[in-house]
């Protein structure tokens, strides 16, 4: 459903990603491992449509070009990205935000906005999933929010709006183990054959909790290595250098 | 100046025996020692009046609103009061209160038929009318405005909505009002400026009285033509134990002046000042506040928030003023602005001079850019772009707009923000 093809971006005249090729079918989990700097995070933004990034190259998603469409398009065709670094929007209530999310979303598929009593039940179940505290739905988005209430609310949103493809940019980071599996819960929930996850991540231990069904390299802007679960452990024991060697001697 | 006034060429009641022709003397003598001001003068740094100077403005007669439904707040149970170029119509109007035990909503023109005494007793007692130039004027020029007394222990449930409105081609008006909230009386105002047509030059000149344990909420609302210039005066006197809010919402217009000043005459006194311009264009909106802490144990909050769209302009100046006797005041003040391109404009500067050694006072003013990130994430989120910009600029007006304690006027302000942002 997600083709990526000869993927570039750069910012200004900073090159950052370099050729990344990808394809990610129905049902799967992908990783993406890579060091810091590596480009993770601007290959997610670029898939969710930020502008500030001068992006080439195709990526294909569910029979449309993503780079053809705005933010708000991409998310409308079931695109979401759960922040490395959730803003805080001081003076918009979280539920003020979800509903019109929410509706937004319904109004470009030509539905109907969603009706209260729906609205309610779905905020109380996908709440509770990620032991969200329900009274942080009535405060500013992520203003205040602990580190990890922000990564959770970002799960909370993805349950909220049920995408086809789910991006988390380390949504681990910084998270102990009992946040780490309520995180890992939430999607594990919400996978199912009709979706896809891209999960990047700097460590291997949220993989021990997610378990994908390839996980791929991320070094300079390229893919540079690609293989199953098995990669994940390889690299937690030898770190990166030994791959970024075998690239750099390439 | 004396351009100016030559050009209005309309001195109202002077000689006509009136209970003001005192003060309207006293305004004009006072103008022969006022200068016009120029950007040479401190608090006319950033903003010039040339263009009120150059222009010849002229008086408009009374004419019928055809948008009065629009200027109104709908929902909102009120006594309205209409004027137009300057003139009240007591067609358009709407009194709802007449029971003169609690309050006196009147025109100046019907009150001085009256012989009423608290406008001879207060009108000019802020004393504005000898020290600053428009409302010298205005006071000489004046063809009417509105005087509201409230009278002791009363509470007047119904806002009071004073709709200015302009028709015609460079019109000018001097609308004048005096409002007195007597002890232990509470009451909310509104004074709304609109253009229907055209242009105008519009110095409104306002003087506040709050006597002891009253309770005043006083609302401006200022929507007029971008060919238009307003100047507006509100000189407030707040009186022991008192509770004082003005909200001046600024959301078209040309060249805006507001000079608010506010002597706090009193103890345990309560002031509250929120300010909001939204500005596009090549407007240009200048509030100056001054807070005058004279007496012990009060408390002043002052937030200005503006976004200046284009090649605006905002300007801010506020100063709160604590005298060396005026122990235990708390004052705060803050302006927050956006600048939504590179080539919109504000000066900003808060000011604080204090006398007494035992206060609390902070100050603060912030400028920012347009938060582009949190643009990204709500569009992110499926939020289209003009809905995601419209609820982080409702979010960034939030804080003052929750002051506004008339929810139908809260709405009609909101829609205006909103529009204002198209
Ligand atoms: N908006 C930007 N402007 C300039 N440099 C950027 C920008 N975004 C990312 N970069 C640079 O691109 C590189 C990759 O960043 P990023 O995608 O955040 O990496 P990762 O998420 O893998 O840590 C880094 O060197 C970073 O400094
Ligand atoms: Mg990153």
């Amino acid at each position: 459903m997600l083709k990526i093809t000869d993927l570039k971006a750069k910012v200004e005249d900073k090159v950052i990603l370099r050729g990344i090729n990808l394809e990610v079918k129905l049902g799967e989990i992908h990783a993406i491992m890579g060091p810091n700097g590596s480009g993770k995070s601007t290959l997610a933004s670029v898939l969710a449509g930020k502008d500030s990034y001068e992006a080439e190259g195709t990526v294909e998603f569910l029979g449309q070009d993503l780079l053809d469409l705005d933010p708000e398009e991409r998310a409308a065709l079931g695109v979401f990205l759960a922040f490395q670094y959730p803003v805080e929007i001081p003076g918009v209530s979280n539920m003020n935000f979800l509903k019109t999310a929410i509706n937004s979303i319904r109004k470009q598929k030509g539905q109907d906005p969603m009706v209260a009593k729906e609205f309610l039940a779905r905020v109380k179940e996908k709440s509770a999933l990620v032991e969200l505290d329900a009274a942080l739905n009535s405060r500013s988005v992520n203003e205040g929010f602990s580190g990890g209430e922000k990564k959770r609310n970002e799960i909370f949103q993805m349950a909220m709006l049920e995408p086809k493809l789910g991006i988390l940019d380390e949504t681990d980071s910084g998270l102990d183990i009992d946040a780490l599996r309520i995180v890992a819960n939430g999607v594990n929930t919400l996978k199912n054959e009709d979706n896809a996850f891209i999960i990047i991540t700097h460590y291997q231990r949220l993989l021990d909790y997610i378990i994908p069904d390839f996980v791929h390299v991320l070094y300079n802007g390229k893919i540079i290595k690609s293989g199953d679960k098995e990669l994940a452990k390889e690299l937690e024991a030898k770190g990166y250098d030994w791959l970024k060697e075998e690239a750099e001697a390439v | 100046m004396e351009d100016l006034l030559l050009k209005t060429n309309d001195i109202g009641f002077v000689g006509d025996n009136s209970l003001l022709e005192n003060t309207k003397v006293e305004a004009l003598f006072a103008l022969g020692n006022l200068k016009f001001p120029t950007r040479k003068d401190e608090a006319w740094k950033y903003t010039s009046l040339k263009s009120v100077q150059n222009r010849k403005f002229v008086t408009g007669d009374l004419l019928k609103s055809d948008k009065l439904e629009d200027f109104k707040v709908a929902d909102m149970e009120a006594n309205v009061l209409v004027f137009v170029n300057g003139h009240y119509s007591e067609e358009q109007s709407t009194i709802l209160e007449n029971n003169t035990d609690k309050i006196v909503i009147s025109s100046l023109k019907a009150a001085l038929n009256d012989n009423n005494n608290e406008l001879s007793a207060y009108f000019g007692q802020t004393g504005s009318h000898t020290e600053e130039i428009f409302t010298a004027l205005n006071t000489v020029n004046t063809k009417d405005g509105v005087l509201i007394t409230v009278k002791e222990n009363t509470v007047i449930e119904q806002p009071i909505h004073i709709i200015n409105i302009t028709k015609g081609t460079d019109i000018v008006a001097h609308p004048r009002n005096l409002f007195v909230a007597g002890e232990n009386s509470m009451v909310k105002i509104i004074s709304s400026y609109e253009t229907e047509e055209g242009s105008s030059f519009t110095n409104s000149a306002t003087e506040i009285m709050v006597h002891k344990n009253a309770m005043l909420d006083y609302y401006v609302l200022q929507n007029e033509s971008v060919e238009s210039v307003q100047v507006n005066n509100v000189h407030v006197i707040q009186k022991d134990n008192t509770n004082f809010s003005i909200t001046t919402i600024t959301t078209d217009g040309g060249l805006v002046r507001n000079n608010l000043k506010i002597e706090v005459d009193g103890k345990h006194c309560e002031t509250k000042l929120y300010g909001l311009y939204f500005l596009r264009g090549t407007q240009h909106v200048d509030n100056h506040t001054y807070v005058d802490h004279i007496d012990t144990d009060c408390m002043s909050e002052e937030l200005y928030k503006g976004v200046m769209n284009d090649q605006s302009t905002g300007v801010f100046n506020g100063k709160v003023f604590v005298h060396r006797e005026a122990q235990k005041t708390n004052a705060f003040q803050s302006n927050k602005n956006i600048l939504m391109t590179d080539e919109a404009t504000i000066y900003s500067k808060p000011e604080l001079e204090i006398y007494a050694d035992d206060v609390k006072c902070s100050h603060g003013s912030t400028t920012g850019q347009f938060d582009e990130e949190a643009l990204f994430y709500l569009r992110a989120r499926g939020i289209d772009e003009t809905s995601a910009r419209k609820l982080l600029v409702d979010a960034f007006a939030s804080d003052v707009l929750n002051n506004i304690n008339i929810p139908a006027l809260k709405e009609k302000v909101e829609a205006r923000v909103d529009a204002s942002l198209n």
